[in-house]
């Protein structure tokens, strides 16, 4: 089922009464989710993201737009209509309820022509248990399960009633570092088993990058940017995308383009053709260095960190907009922590960008 | 080890001298007392032991109607209480606009003197050769025959008394269930709005279960303070409550100590154990009761 948002927009009243007016959390959201895939709405904290999510699952009304479920307006439908699963942030299992009696509390719902028997009821519980393989928990209360395993309960309670559309909010950021890579892959496959739309918010960008077919980042109730997570990355549209996504976070400078060539301080270091003159925020990705004893960025050492398979190299320079530059380079690659200078030539593509004033991104030709 | 030890008992020591003093030792010396038959405050003489105290008490006509009526009162007053006040409290909490105006105003009997509270009841419900009262107006208005609520009929006079029990003990209660009630998250709410469930169903399987603590405290405490009752039926019907048949137990142990019959410390002991022992079974049974359905999360 593909969902469709129109130009969704919520606004809220003002907390504070005294300012008055309006918050927008959302504004002007259009996109289409397509049939069968993941998507991951991304966003530092309260730009509107989880406010999108509960608009697409009736909880909140939209201000105006509208929204299609395949060709079906619902925006004014109820919740329990639209035929959506939830997985709240703090997974909301009745704390009073066992496993199986919270897994099968939307069953219990159903009324009239779909009302099911209590071996109906058992059998679905079963199979939605048994698809986040939780079948021997099904006597335990949630106090007694572990966050990992209240995850999966909540995603079978979800998943219970076969919905049109999967949401969940936040779903990782109560689990430990471990288990939440274990668990986004578990989510990852549990999509890919049913085949179900599904949409999750989180702020993790990794986390968003790691699993979803497509990611919608999100600033201040607007969207950013929508794509494949690797074309976001590869390709931001501005520099709140660019600092957003990937981790070490992209290192930034101060550049001057000047006759099609970009200077970092004094050092031209890149060819900047079709860039008119100006002061640029220069964006390089930590694995757009390259040691070379020739290289145009030269950079004071501080420090090396070996990492097996990489290592990453920490420097500091004096047009650098954060303290330090941390690059990730090949550990083929030897570099001597005693030495105060250490030279990197940039690769093209990692090397963004940006207008000073708009934070909009620059494109080379 | 030894040194935190003697630390620990020196800091408990001023609770345990004040319990002690004031609440162990008057509680086993009643309990001794109760035997002790005859007793006589003034020369401090007992004429011998036994359970005749306890006797006279079971036989004493007051004893026994004073134990019907504040076992009346228990049972009529402790679950409409917690029920109204629960309704109340929904009520409250489903409200935005006004909300702290009417828990505001729900809260006042709280602070509230009883005996004033009473001169109000009295007003409301007394007759006397100027008027009738307002209930009374009332109850004309819609063509009934007046009532003497406060020197009338048994089933008047209860009726009285226990509305006026309700409408003191409410505003504690419907304090502390709004406060649970608000106290439960909302996402669990919004779940089981998701999953299309019905508000007498939310309320039946989430909201109740959530707050069940509070409600098995309330009915806990409320059974305790209701079997203690006194100085309610005194606000309403004056000191002499024996004469007037309302007078509960704690109102015939205070009589045998202090009342105008007064000056039978045994006999007063004797009541007072057999309502501990009434009040300590009621307690157990409770608890035992709220273990099975209370959910503590």
């Amino acid at each position: 089922m593909k969902v469709v948002l129109q130009n969704l927009t919520k606004k809220f009243p003002n907390r504070n009464k005294k300012a008055g007016g309006e918050v927008v959390a959302v504004d002007d959201f259009s996109f289409e989710i397509p049939d069968g895939k993941l998507v991951g709405l991304l966003g530092p904290s309260g730009c509107g993201k989880s406010t999108t999510l509960f608009m697409i699952c009736g909880l909140q009304k939209p201000t105006s737009g509208k929204i299609f479920f395949g060709e079906d307006d619902v925006t004014d439908l109820p919740p329990e209509n639209r035929g959506v699963g939830v997985v709240f942030q703090n997974y909301a299992l009745y704390p009073h309820l066992t496993v199986k009696q919270n897994i099968t509390f939307p069953l219990e719902n159903l009324k009239g022509a779909d009302k099911l028997t209590k071996q109906e009821m058992s059998d679905k519980a079963y199979e939605a248990a048994r698809l986040v393989q939780i079948e021997e928990l099904m006597d335990r209360k949630p106090n007694e399960l572990s966050g990992g395993q209240q995850q999966r309960v909540a995603i079978a309670r979800a998943m219970v009633k076969m919905p049109k559309v999967l949401l969940l909010d936040e779903p990782l950021s109560n689990l430990d570092a471990r288990l939440r890579l274990q668990t986004r892959e578990e989510i990852r496959r549990i999509q890919r088993e049913t085949g179900i739309t599904t949409v999750f918010v989180t702020h993790d960008q990794e986390e968003a990058m790691s699993i979803s077919d497509v990611i919608v980042v999100m600033k201040d109730g607007e969207v950013q940017q929508i794509g494949k997570p690797q074309d976001v990355y590869d390709d931001p549209v501005n520099l709140f995308v660019a600092k957003f996504l990937g981790t070490p976070p992209i290192n930034l400078f101060d550049g001057t383009v000047r006759d099609q060539t970009l200077y970092i301080g004094e050092d031209a270091v890149l060819p900047a053709p079709g860039v008119a003159d100006q002061e640029v925020d220069v964006g390089i990705r930590p694995e757009g260095f390259l040691l070379g004893d020739d290289g145009a960025l030269c950079c004071a050492l501080t420090g090396v960190e070996v990492m097996g398979r990489d290592i990453s190299v920490v420097s500091t320079h004096e047009h650098a907009q954060s303290k330090t530059i941390r690059s990730i380079i090949n550990a083929e690659n030897k570099v001597d922590a005693d030495a105060q200078k250490v030279r990197f030539s940039l690769k093209p593509n990692k090397v963004l960008l940006f207008e000073k004033q708009t934070g909009k991104r620059l494109c080379l030709q | 080890m030894e040194r935190n030890k003697a630390k620990g008992w020196l800091y408990l020591l001023p609770a345990i001298l004040f319990l002690g003093f004031f609440m162990v030792y008057p509680l086993i010396d009643v309990f001794v007392y109760s035997f002790e038959e005859g007793y006589n405050f003034a020369s401090q003489t007992y004429q011998g032991t036994g359970i005749y105290n306890f006797s006279y008490v079971l036989h004493d006509t007051y004893f026994l109607q004073a134990v019907k009526n504040t076992f009346l009162m228990v049972v009529i007053t402790v679950p409409l209480s917690t029920g109204i006040a629960l309704l109340i409290s929904v009520g409250l909490s489903s409200i935005k606009p006004l909300r702290r105006l009417f828990q505001t105003v729900y809260f006042l009997p709280y602070v509230t003197n009883t005996l004033a509270v009473g001169l109000v009841f009295m007003i409301l419900f007394k007759k006397t050769e100027y008027s009738d009262g307002l209930v009374n107006l009332l109850i004309h208005w819609f063509g009934g025959e007046s009532v003497d609520f406060i020197t009338g009929p048994y089933w008047a006079k209860m009726f009285v008394l226990c509305f006026y029990i309700i409408w003191v003990v409410m505003p504690f209660k419907i304090l502390l269930l709004t406060s649970a009630l608000l106290s439960v998250n909302q996402s669990y709410y919004n779940a089981a709005k998701v999953d299309g469930t019905s508000g007498a169903r939310i309320f039946r399987k989430i909201t109740l279960p959530m707050i069940s603590p509070t409600i098995f405290y309330l009915v806990i405490t409320g059974f305790i303070g209701a079997f203690k009752e006194y100085s309610d039926a005194v606000a309403l019907f004056g000191t002499d409550l024996n004469a007037a048949g309302m007078n509960t137990i704690v109102g015939y142990v205070y009589d045998m100590l202090y009342g105008d019959s007064g000056g039978y410390p045994s006999y007063a002991s004797a009541a007072a154990i057999l309502l501990f022992i009434i009040v300590l079974t009621i307690t157990c049974i409770n608890l035992l009761v709220s273990k099975k359905h209370t959910t503590y999360v």
